[in-house]
């Protein structure tokens, strides 16, 4: 490949972001000054192209640094790693949170998404714009769900810089969203994780009874906690055995599809390729969903420890943790956690001794719901633009840099530390027969106490909402987020499980709650659920490009019309809906229209 | 003559489509062994000379036990498999994808597409006078070829032949995401900026029109354009010794564009800016 770079060329500023990314550049083949030594050596081939997955590390660096991407830092930041800039541009323009064009060094999210809309986003932006207009130095932009649905509505500042600073916002005002904004190294920190988290303390906590009770920065508070018994147990009983412990306990993945576990850690274990890659899908980023941020902060060590387990079984030494760009203090604790296990040989060449080696390398994502889908995740990783790949092959066969890989969640992967403490058969005998062990609720909206909820399978919809303190006026409940579906007040009898959501034809999704009372416009919030997947569909296939688009469209003529009036546009998206989800690629474009077709169907919204 | 390497002998599949048992050799798609069995599956980005991205999905069919339908131009038939091409559900797809993007591209100079919106009953426009659309004036940056991206339907074609699947030169790509993307070149900038070769095998690809030869765009808006009052003349390029096959195209006795044999093992479609752009001198009758 003889690549064609352009002339613009980076300032000192954004070549120092790279630099101290990649380390000064060795020749001029790399973009240094040109030498005399240069003339009789090339670099370029296998080794310069393998360093393309620092692609997305190097625009964070320059985005961070700077605030946005300009030609000449992006075509640097190509010479440095041999990629075409055109490629390079296509990823960099992919990401929300990546700008090609001059922005001001800080930008405020301000969240739009249900759980916020709900608690009055709209007059958050509209005051905060107000504040902030032309000349402040911020710019303003509408989010997509920041994970905070707890302390609904939103912001997050990012001021970009040496070192770049970060503060959230929420329960934002315009005047806190503003001082965030203004100067976020001075803004109050964040309440602890444990806040969101209505049962802390509770010991019959399974997967969260650590939030709230141990310092997350403390390795040794976590140990005094129970931490690391679980993986002391892993290496008691090998590889095979907690493959088999996994199996037996029943665990299916938490994120939404369900699939066993156990099977997928047998058979990306038994793949003659090699390595094995494990990777830890903490890209969470369905409207209402924000159970992975919460374990995160609150209890970092338990998320390491998981991987290592998970990564022991399938036989991986590399684990690479996907955590969405949105979520700076879960970034800063995880970062604290790895490096705290690494000095103390928790990670490293020689895992306690047992001559097992595993390192976990933290991925930034960079505002994108479509690399929450596992091999849009591995494109993203690997430095090409978040788009999902077709299966077959599955990713236990070729996943990350097309070899054998197992893609957990966070939640998931934490449900391995009881399973090992306490066993397979005890493990499985909570929950109902096909639905195991503890589930993690997200509950927000119309409730006086929003937060993560754990309980064992098999709990009601109303039993989790009394919990919560469901408020007077519960007009619909949305169980899974965007993707998932709309169900009645008078279906609160419905267990949590995977079968029981099944039957009564809905799904559990990610385990999100939303609950929303009768002053929440419905067309209004089906509407925004469709301005979401149209923003948020990667653009491959023709299904969801254009088919998230004409939902919008229809969604928009009939926000005020019901009956007769909106019938042939209702009819309309049945016929797109249903086009999106028998032919899309993935499970985007397949599940946008799940939302809007349970509310016309389950709820009448437009009758 | 055409040589057509073989390769090594393949296990031979056995598996049904709507009903009648086929064999196709292990590694076809169930694509292929639709066409072997003389049925035609609609598809509008699946290439004979590149990797199937399967991003336009009208091929898609029903496989027996799958959740989804799936594009019959990249799914791998399997022994045993049950594939239907022609049930409610596939056609009711196809209907709505070409309505979809007969909605939003124009397709005046995709070949086929008119009448498989006939066949499948597409109503275009049925999404309304608002209906959202690329309306983008075409690209006119250089004398050799023009990016019209109002015909674009994102196939990826042009991105694998520039890119690694043939030509390693990595001009263009998508760019921007949902229907937003486009396909550019980098910082979005004229042709004449990027990394750009004429080699043109971009348009060789293309299967809608969107990249056309500067000859061919600028006789379509003078309306002289006449595909039926063309010859196609295959011929050896005389600039190198490669030996690449040109197929000029002569309408009147110019000729107004060059492609090339994609059986040919010699080029497989592909050719330089030479053999494809470089015919002024044939017709300099000075």
């Amino acid at each position: 490949m003889d690549l064609h770079f352009g002339d613009s060329k980076p300032t000192d500023e954004e070549r120092a972001a790279v630099d101290t990314l990649l380390g000064p550049p060795e020749s001029s083949w790399e973009g240094a000054d040109r030498s005399d030594a240069d003339l009789r050596w090339a670099r370029g081939g296998r080794e310069a192209r393998e360093r393309r997955d620092l692609l997305l590390p190097g625009l964070h660096a320059v985005n961070d640094r700077i605030g946005w991407i300009s030609e000449g830092a992006l075509d640097y930041l190509c010479r440095r790693l041999t990629v075409p800039p055109a490629e390079a541009y296509g990823v960099a323009t992919f990401y929300a949170m990546f700008s090609v064009k001059p922005r001001p060094a800080t930008v405020l999210h301000v969240c739009t998404d249900l759980a916020c809309a709900a608690a009055g986003s709209a007059e958050l932006c509209a005051g905060v714009e107000a504040r902030l207009g032309l000349g402040s130095g911020v710019s303003v932009e509408r989010s997509p769900c920041l994970g905070l649905c707890e302390r609904a509505p939103a912001a997050l500042a990012v001021k970009a810089g040496d070192p770049v600073r970060t503060a959230v916002s929420a329960p934002a005002t315009v005047e806190r969203a503003v001082l965030a904004a203004s100067s976020p190294g001075s803004a109050p920190e964040e309440p602890a994780a444990a806040l969101a988290v209505p049962q802390a303390g509770d010991p019959s906590l399974m997967l969260l009874n650590r939030v709230g009770v141990v310092d997350p920065a403390s390795l040794d508070d976590y140990r005094a906690h129970g931490g690391y018994t679980a993986l002391r147990q892993a290496f008691a009983i090998g590889p095979a055995g907690v493959i088999r412990e996994v199996t037996d306990a029943g665990l299916v993945g938490r994120g939404g599809a369900a699939f066993p576990t156990g099977r997928k850690w047998q058979a990306t274990a038994s793949q003659p390729d090699h390595p094995h890659y494990l990777v830890c899908n903490a890209d969470e980023s369905e409207p209402g969903t924000f159970k992975d941020r919460v374990v995160m902060e609150g209890d970092p060590y338990s998320l390491v420890e998981a991987m290592t387990i998970a990564a022991y079984a399938v036989g991986a030494h590399k684990g690479y943790l996907y955590l969405r760009g949105e979520y700076p203090r879960a970034l800063r604790r995880m970062e604290h956690a790895i490096g705290q296990a690494r000095a103390r040989g928790l990670l490293g060449d020689d895992i306690l001794g047992q001559g097992y080696a595993f390192d976990i390398e933290i991925r930034r994502g960079a505002g994108a719901y479509i690399c929450g889908e596992e091999t849009a995740l591995f494109n993203s990783i690997e430095g090409y633009r978040g788009e999902p790949r077709s299966k077959p092959p599955f990713p236990v066969e070729k996943g990350l840099f097309g070899k054998p890989t197992a893609e957990n969640n966070v939640e998931t992967l934490v449900n391995v530390l009881p399973i090992l403490t306490m066993g397979a058969p005890a493990y499985a005998a909570i929950g109902t027969g096909t639905s195991t062990g503890p589930k993690l609720f997200c509950v927000s909206g119309s409730v006086d106490r929003p937060g993560i909820y754990e309980l064992p399978f098999g709990a009601t919809l109303g039993e989790l909402l009394d919990l919560a303190g469901v408020r007077d006026g519960l007009r619909a409940v949305l169980l899974g987020g965007a993707a998932g579906g709309f169900v009645r007040p008078d279906e609160l009898d419905i267990p949590l499980t995977f079968e029981g959501t099944r039957e009564a034809g809905t799904t559990l999704g990610s385990g999100v709650v939303l609950a929303f009372d009768d002053t929440v416009p419905l067309p209004r919030l089906l509407l925004r659920i469709a301005e979401f997947f149209r923003d948020e569909s990667c653009g491959q296939c023709v299904p969801c490009r254009v088919g998230t688009v004409r939902q919008e469209e229809a969604l928009h003529r009939i926000v005020e019309r019901t009956g007769a009036d909106a019938a042939a546009d209702i009819t309309l998206l049945r016929e797109v809906g249903r086009a999106m989800k028998d032919a899309s690629i993935c499970g985007l474009g397949q599940t946008a229209w799940n939302a809007v077709e349970s509310a016309i169907d389950r709820l009448g919204a437009y009758e | 003559m055409t040589v057509t390497s073989l390769g090594i002998p393949r296990r031979l599949l056995e598996f049904t489509i709507d009903g009648a048992p086929v064999r196709a050799p292990e590694g076809s798609t169930i694509l292929d062994a639709c066409r072997s069995a003389g049925k035609d599956v609609p598809t509008l980005c699946q290439g004979d000379t590149l990797t199937p991205k399967n991003a336009c999905r009208v091929c898609v069919v029903e496989v027996e036990g799958a959740r989804t339908l799936v594009p019959a131009c990249s799914r791998k038939a399997e022994a045993g498999m049950e594939v239907r091409t022609d049930t409610e559900r596939a056609r009711h797809s196809r209907k709505v994808v070409l309505e979809l993007l007969a909605s939003s591209v124009d397709l005046s100079t995709t070949p086929e597409v008119a009448g498989w919106l006939k066949e499948y009953e597409a109503k275009p426009d049925r999404f309304g006078p608002d209906a959202a659309r690329l309306d983008e004036e075409p690209r006119i940056d250089n004398d050799l070829y023009v990016r019209d991206y109002d015909k674009c339907i994102l196939c990826y074609k042009c991105v694998d032949a520039c890119g690694d699947q043939w030509q390693n030169t990595f001009a263009i790509s998508v760019v921007g995401r949902g229907f937003d993307a486009r396909i550019a070149v980098e910082h979005d900038g004229p042709l004449t900026d990027s990394a750009c070769v004429y080699c043109g095998n971009c348009i060789e690809v293309c299967p809608t029109g969107a990249l056309s030869f500067k000859s061919e765009f600028d006789m379509r808006a003078a309306g002289t354009w006449d595909e039926s009052a063309q010859t196609e003349t295959t011929t050896v390029c005389a600039y190198c010794g490669v030996g690449c096959n040109l197929t000029l195209h002569v309408q009147d006795n110019e000729i107004v564009k060059v492609t090339s044999p994609h059986d040919n093992p010699v080029t497989h479609g592909n050719l330089c800016i030479k053999g494809r752009f470089g015919y002024q001198h044939v017709q300099n009758r000075d």
